[in-house]
């Protein structure tokens, strides 16, 4: 009759929690939210069912975008109000436990571990930028070389094949000028962060944007420096052009109070 | 569909500039884009070891989970944007 596990949402200091209204949030179960304690420690963690969040049943719910955004909304919600009562690690998404008992056994495992993230993320928060390149130029080179190509002989083509050449020049060029610029504004916001992390770009079809994203880096900062770091990211938006940035935080630190595995690629 | 290009910075709603104790979690919760967060809930957050009844790999999760969403969102999109993906 094991039929529930423990969804494990984040870990706390013990002091951080009680004023949190945990009361009033379901989880992801929608079953309510708790408190176990070990360690000095506090984790949040909730009841669920092993029948949808069991291994066999969440291979099966990942895969189900409604499932997967609900659950990630529902995580999130639960770290976000921890947050705000101070310093929390959140914990990667379905991480379940089978008891309360494996659950403090942890915390006693890895106090160390987790005060240490507790302490360098305390009084920071995360923030996002994001860039994106903008392609009209690219646009306006494609439909001229597909109209080309209309007589025969030899000058056309070689015509044909110099305009083509030039126009793939003219690409290579624009996009080799917004990697750069790219990397000049991340490496400018890097001077206000304690600690930073790249995304992955964020593909085409998930952004909702005509436009390519070149950069998606989390920055960790000093609740002092967040206003200088915005005003940053909006003269910088104005010295690039070629780019569209886009800022979104205040975030719980899900890029940095991890294991230090980075998950950049640039 | 055509959006202008914009300078400036946008700045998403999510109680950017508000101290925290005014913030609500429900609405800050609504309006985050669901790819921003799942870049962090996926990719980000500590993974412990121990006594999981799950032994999913973190990696192999993700990736199942973010092949999920390209699939579906592509598959809604599809009549409404043929533009091409560049490689990630």
């Amino acid at each position: 009759m094991a039929a529930d596990g423990k969804w494990l949402y984040a870990v706390a200091e013990r002091v951080a929690v009680p004023n949190t209204p945990l009361a009033e949030i379901g989880g992801v179960s929608g079953r309510g939210v708790r408190t176990i304690m070990a360690a000095g420690l506090t984790a949040v963690a909730g009841d669920v069912a092993l029948a949808e969040f069991g291994e066999q049943a969440l291979r099966r719910n990942l895969e189900d975008l409604d499932w997967l955004e609900a659950a990630a909304r529902a995580h999130h919600q639960v770290i976000d109000a921890v947050a705000r009562q101070g310093p929390v690690v959140p914990m990667r998404l379905a991480t379940i436990y089978s008891g309360d008992a494996q659950i403090a056994a942890m915390l006693s495992e890895q106090a160390a571990d987790f005060r240490a993230a507790l302490g360098r993320i305390s009084g920071r928060t995360e923030w996002g930028v994001k860039a994106y390149a903008n392609r009209q130029a690219e646009v306006r080179d494609d439909s001229a070389v597909t109209a080309a190509p209309s007589g025969p002989g030899t000058g056309a083509g070689a015509a044909y094949l110099r305009r083509r050449r030039d126009q793939l020049t003219a690409q290579k060029n624009a996009r080799q000028e917004t990697l750069a610029s790219a990397e000049e504004i991340h490496a400018e916001l890097s001077r206000y962060a304690a600690e930073t992390r790249l995304h992955p770009p964020q593909a085409l079809q998930l952004t909702g944007s005509m436009a390519p994203m070149i950069l998606n880096a989390a920055y960790l900062l000093d609740d002092a420096r967040h206003e200088g770091f915005a005003a940053a990211v909006t003269a910088l938006a104005g010295q690039h052009p070629g780019l569209r940035l886009e800022l979104t935080g205040p975030w719980p630190p899900y890029s940095f109070a991890g294991t230090g595995e980075e998950g950049g690629r640039r | 569909m055509n959006s202008p290009r914009e300078v400036e910075p946008v700045l998403v709603p999510t109680a950017v500039t508000r101290p925290r104790s005014q913030r609500r979690p429900a609405v800050h919760a609504e309006r985050i884009a669901l790819v921003d967060l799942l870049d962090r809930v996926l990719a980000g957050g500590v993974v412990v070891s121990g006594e999981l009844t799950l032994s999913i790999a973190d990696v192999d999760m993700v990736r199942v989970s973010l092949r999920a969403l390209v699939t579906s969102v592509s598959a809604l999109a599809q009549a409404s944007d043929d533009e091409a993906v560049p490689g990630r």
